[in-house]
């Protein structure tokens, strides 16, 4: 937080921030002290912020067009690609916003897994940050529905049938979901209105996980602790905008690549073709950033087992703050756990290969080894490595090793010294 | 705190019978905001099919839709009932006699909900290691009778309620 309370300079402005003091939450965000090291991996947070509001823009604009009945949606998506004025556009970048917001909430993530931004003091805007993502999953699982094509369809049933895994209750809460005794009209409704709150949900959790960031700072590349504001800070604006405002226009430069020469490369082309409760698509896959998950679910050959176990594989990563005992954040100074965590960054991307693949043969074996490596390193290597690791030795502060040429002994502390 | 004070008295009774008003009021406020959820009159209302089987052939099966679900009629050749009641009730993850899916005198019919037990996708038929259904969402194989044989499924494919209205209709639901 800043040092020196703000007083605005104008009259009108005082009076105002008397009663509501905005100018001084302006103020805050503006000079927000910064750590100087920031590297590109940090400017997710905005990118992803930028796909948030553009996904709220674009779907508050198709929801004029598109029709939520199971008889009418199919056409009224065909309406908007081709009568609306730029509706083919407007979907484009709605669907395709949706694959770039997981491509950036993945690369937030990971981020957040090498630098240790999870840890002491930061668990609360970790674990905000995963009822996001549980939320943006829901979002785009819902919003998948909405076009009312063979996958949509299929998706649905399948996704909806994981709750019938559940022992006694699990046929009573999906035909619940359903509201019917298949996915069927009702279903498509209450999906459709769903659909339309979570992005704002979303946004509220947003704002709290940008308040629970702003308590203890920024975490930094280094991973030490820093002084507030000190040499080691700049305020977040210029410093921090105009970097942000960099990474945003490359990201849009891709972004725009998908909406304009490959609009249709993320989905399935089965999804043009309406909806058919008689016959199951040969191939049903969900879309690319759901398919680790997928993976793990079709690894196991029982219908409980399996949805434990792919649920678990998401909130395990709540209780991450509390198996990773090493006190040094930055894997830049962890050589071991380092090398494993891109073993799982690997790991991660073949379960999504194999998900997408037929479950049998090699792929079935290896989406196994996968699953079991993804749990192994989560309760195992995270908590012995953490223990046993001899980390490299960590800088006094931002500055040093920069002005120093590298971390040297003059400069450099042993972990025990720190904390 | 004095013997007194730990006492009950007329304020924790007040606390606790506003608070339990207070739930039971809450309670009857989200129970309508759950149960809209559930299945409406007009869904229900779609709980019968009466479908005319005169024109199957033996060997031969057709898909009807019931409360929006596939339903499988098959009927069934006098090969394939004796291969589904020679399989030993060891081999099936779900034991179940071929003789209790269908009804008694009426062995060639077998009336099923078209639906694969692990994630609700309709099985292919004449496909898979056993002569039956195949699933293609995850690989679930059925028997001829519909019975799991392989694969994540957890039971066989169910048998919903049905009855002969005469020889040529049944009647689904």
């Amino acid at each position: 937080m800043s040092e020196h309370e703000y007083t605005p300079k104008s009259k009108a402005g005082k009076w105002f921030n008397d009663r509501l003091p905005l100018l001084t939450l302006g103020a805050h965000l503006t000079d927000y002290p910064t750590p100087k090291n920031l590297n590109y991996w940090w400017t997710f947070g905005g990118i992803l912020t930028f796909c948030l509001i553009t996904q709220i823009v674009t779907g508050i604009v198709l929801a004029m067009h598109y029709v939520a009945h199971a008889d009418l949606a199919f056409a009224s998506v065909e309406h908007i690609m081709r009568d609306v004025n730029y509706g083919w556009l407007i979907r484009y970048i709605h669907s395709n916003g949706a694959s770039m917001f997981f491509l950036a909430v993945y690369i937030h993530i990971f981020r957040s897994l090498f630098y240790g931004s999870y840890k002491s003091p930061r668990e609360v805007i970790w674990i905000i940050g995963l009822m996001i993502y549980l939320l943006m999953m829901a979002a785009a699982f819902m919003g998948y529905v909405l076009p009312w094509g063979q996958m949509s369809f299929w998706g649905a049933t399948v996704i909806t049938n994981l709750f019938s895994a559940i022992p006694l209750v699990g046929e009573s809460i999906t035909t619940w979901l359903w509201g019917a005794y298949s996915v069927d009209n009702p279903t498509l409704n209450r999906f459709f209105s769903l659909h339309y709150l979570i992005p704002f949900l979303i946004l509220g959790l947003v704002v709290l996980h940008i308040w629970a960031l702003h308590v203890p700072g920024n975490n930094n590349p280094v991973g030490i602790d820093i002084k507030k504001p000190s040499k080691d800070t700049v305020p977040f604006h210029p410093y921090i905008t105009i970097k942000d405002a960099f990474a945003l226009l490359v990201f849009m430069i891709i972004f725009a690549g998908f909406v304009f020469f490959t609009p249709n490369v993320l989905g399935h082309s089965d999804n043009y073709i309406p909806a058919n409760p008689l016959v199951t698509p040969a191939h049903i896959v969900p879309e690319w950033y759901l398919l680790p998950f997928y993976a793990i679910l079709r690894s196991v050959p029982d219908k409980l087992g399996g949805v434990i176990l792919m649920f678990s594989a998401i909130f395990i990563l709540f209780v991450l703050p509390w198996l990773d005992t090493s006190k040094v954040r930055s894997a830049v100074f962890r050589p071991i756990y380092r090398q494993f965590f891109w073993i799982l960054v690997i790991d991660v991307l073949m379960l999504g290969y194999v998900g997408a693949m037929p479950a049998e043969g090699i792929y079935l074996v290896l989406a196994r080894v996968g699953t079991v490596y993804y749990f192994l390193h989560f309760i195992v290597v995270m908590p012995v490595v953490g223990y046993l690791e001899k980390t490299d030795p960590i800088p006094m502060s931002i500055s040093e090793p920069v002005l120093a040429g590298g971390a040297e002994p003059s400069v450099a502390r042993k972990v025990n010294d720190k904390v | 705190m004095s013997k007194e004070e730990k006492k009950v008295n007329r304020r924790d009774f007040l606390f606790t019978a506003s608070y339990t008003v207070g739930a039971v009021g809450v309670g009857a406020v989200i129970w309508p905001m759950i149960d809209q959820m559930n299945p409406d009159k007009a869904q229900q209302a779609l709980a019968t099919t009466e479908v005319d089987i005169s024109n199957i052939q033996p060997g031969k099966s057709i898909t009807v839709l019931w409360r929006g679900k596939p339903v499988f009629l098959k009927r069934r050749t006098q090969e394939e009932i004796a291969e589904a009641r020679s399989v030993k009730m060891d081999d099936l993850p779900d034991p179940q006699k071929d003789e209790d899916r269908v009804k008694e005198g009426k062995d060639e019919w077998l009336v099923m909900l078209g639906v694969c037990t692990h994630l609700g996708c309709v099985p292919l038929k004449d496909k898979g290691d056993y002569n039956g259904w195949f699933c293609p969402c995850h690989g679930s194989h059925y028997d001829v009778s519909g019975r799991i044989r392989k694969g994540p499924a957890p039971t066989n494919m169910e048998i919903p309620k049905f009855e002969f209205v005469d020889s040529n209709t049944i009647k689904i639901g």
